[in-house]
């Protein structure tokens, strides 16, 4: 049975009102950053890549776009703060149960990084340290474009926290879909090839993970379907799949064909980010997404009757 | 090592709602004794006597009234209506998931075993909002930061009970040292039982359940759903290094993926080079 077609369950609720508190993240922040942190960690590599292997033009498109990438990552994360003031406070403690923590230490190694890369590729200044830098930041890259899922996972949040096997993967196939799109759409045909592979590769797992993640036919997953996160979601498959498809079979030849698949695949990944983080809103709206999971799951009760 | 360990006495709240009469005492207490500014204008819900609706980041005692059609008694002790009232608080988990991802050390586990936010430290990030599975802790928006019930812990530290506790006129809220409290629900609860009141049952007293039990735990008379509490919990830091794991194996694919498509024939022009 299709999750949309599911017959609406019975449950018990205080007046129908949320158990749990909605997230007080901004779409425009959050989402956002999803997205640019994945294109900036997978450009990284990308970046490294055409340096080793000697593309100097698709090396230094890939490295601005994650150093810019990772500036706007940055200014929306702080701005999202209740206390944008202080943002400094994210380096007072190292905590590998706060996936922020981590995240906010990987930032604090991986930004400056991917800035000495890109502003040493641009200036011709200090190149064999910048080429070091590169490759530094395409290590962190990797966990940059990944680590946000485990961000989002490690919430009560129904919808990201039921994803959470999924939404690495999701998170990384759209992070390399983007770096690819990014490439296609900033560097010369002629050296653009890998851009093309990661960016078909990148939409294929995308595509795939959103799959699985979507389809597992439970309750929750009927909040990727519904509302504004199903229409952005449906949005990103169509704009990641002809991406894709554009990236595979055009865009070797014609640069407009590249740009074209480059600006789909960008468009996809970013509309895959907002839909799963609607997702998430949404499935803190209705308490049945509390309840109802909770109750079919096997465990211990909280609630106990001493024998 | 945790401060029971060290021998300190983990202290908590029994909130046994079967005698809570609906007064609101403790939802005044608190706001006065914390200064807790109003949430608005007062909007009347229509749902019974409720209008404050949910805790939050200015409300860290909230009563729920629960009308429900019972059939009438013979000794006319109700008219065809059951009334579950119950004062909702900060759980104050053995396993908090506020405390867990807090990424700057705001939310601290105190000598009591409580939870507390730190408010000179708390840089309104909202991870806890989010990872709270009870929706409890929120974030006051023309301040940005997060608050909570700090289980007073101005005053446990000079000897002195909460302000809810100490208002409230029926010992619905006890506060103490945990393990007398459990021993008093489990006496309670078998009291209730055994007079007929079988639908009633503890919430957040088993170390066993999904937050490794409740420094604030309840007797209720449903299902905790009734109250807007979560049937089974378990705390999202729980499933955390699989979720590493998950993330490790998809950046070491994302590394490796791009990696390889840079393998194979170089173009022309650069293989010339």
């Amino acid at each position: 049975m299709s999750p949309r077609r599911r017959r609406e369950p019975e449950f018990m609720s205080y007046y129908g009102r949320p158990i749990l508190k909605e997230p007080t993240w901004a779409a425009t922040d959050i989402a956002g950053y999803l997205f640019t942190g994945g294109l900036a960690g997978a450009s990284s590599i990308l970046a490294a890549g055409a340096q080793h292997t000697g593309r100097p033009a698709l090396a230094r498109s890939a490295k601005l776009g994650a150093f810019g990438a990772i500036a706007v990552s940055a200014v929306a994360l702080v701005h999202d703060l209740g206390r944008p003031s202080r943002f400094y406070n994210m380096l007072r403690v190292a905590k590998p149960t706060s996936p922020m923590s981590v995240g906010s230490w990987l930032l604090a190694a991986y930004g400056p990084l991917a800035g000495a890369s890109a502003v040493s590729d641009v200036t011709g200044v200090f190149p064999a340290a910048g080429r070091l830098a590169g490759d530094a930041a395409a290590v962190l890259g990797s966990g940059v474009a990944s680590y946000t899922s485990v961000l989002i996972a490690d919430t009560a949040v129904p919808a990201w926290h039921e994803s959470r096997r999924e939404l690495p993967f999701v998170f990384v196939g759209s992070a390399a879909a983007s770096a690819g799109g990014f490439g296609l759409l900033s560097a010369p045909l002629d050296e653009s090839a890998p851009a093309r592979r990661t960016a078909v590769g990148g939409a294929l797992v995308e595509l795939a993970a959103t799959r699985v993640m979507e389809g597992k036919g439970d309750l929750v997953s009927e909040t990727f379907h519904t509302g504004t996160a199903g229409q952005l979601l449906r949005a990103a498959r169509v704009l990641t799949a002809v991406g894709g498809a554009g990236a595979a079979i055009l865009a070797r030849r014609s640069r407009v064909a590249a740009a074209a698949s480059g600006a789909a695949l960008l468009a996809g990944s970013a509309l895959t980010r907002f839909g799963i983080f609607a997702a998430g809103q949404a499935s803190t709206r209705d308490p049945k997404y509390v309840v109802v999971p909770q109750r079919e799951r096997d465990g211990v009760r909280p609630a106990t009757v001493p024998a | 090592m945790t401060t029971t360990q060290l021998g300190m006495p983990r202290v908590g709240f029994f909130t046994d709602t079967s005698v809570c009469i609906g007064c609101k005492a403790c939802e005044v207490a608190c706001k006065e004794w914390n200064a807790i500014p109003a949430d608005g204008p007062l909007e009347l819900t229509g749902e019974s006597f409720d209008n404050t609706s949910a805790l939050g980041a200015n409300t860290w005692r909230h009563v729920a009234f629960i009308e429900q059609p019972a059939a009438p008694s013979a000794g006319g002790e109700h008219d065809g209506v059951r009334w579950l009232m119950s004062s909702d608080v900060c759980k104050h988990c053995t396993e908090a998931a506020c405390l867990d991802v807090c990424p700057t050390g705001a939310l601290f586990r105190t000598e009591f075993d409580t939870v507390v936010v730190q408010q000179d430290v708390c840089n309104g990030c909202g991870y806890c909002v989010s990872a709270c599975p009870y929706g409890v802790i929120g974030q006051r928006e023309d301040d940005g930061r997060v608050f909570k019930c700090t289980m007073c812990y101005d005053r446990i530290g000079v000897g002195q009970e909460p302000a809810c506790a100490k208002a409230c006129p029926t010992k619905s809220i006890q506060f103490g040292e945990l393990d007398d409290l459990r021993e008093r629900a489990r006496n309670r609860v078998a009291e209730l039982q055994a007079s007929g009141l079988h639908d009633a049952r503890l919430y957040g007293d088993s170390p066993d359940d999904g937050v490794g039990g409740n420094g604030a735990f309840f007797l209720l008379m449903d299902e905790p759903e009734a109250y807007g509490l979560p049937p089974h919990p378990v705390v999202t830091t729980r499933h955390l290094p699989q979720m590493w794991r998950h993330a490790a194996i998809a950046a070491a694919t994302l590394l490796g993926g791009v990696v390889a498509s840079f393998v194979g024939r170089q173009p022309a022009r650069l293989r010339d080079r």
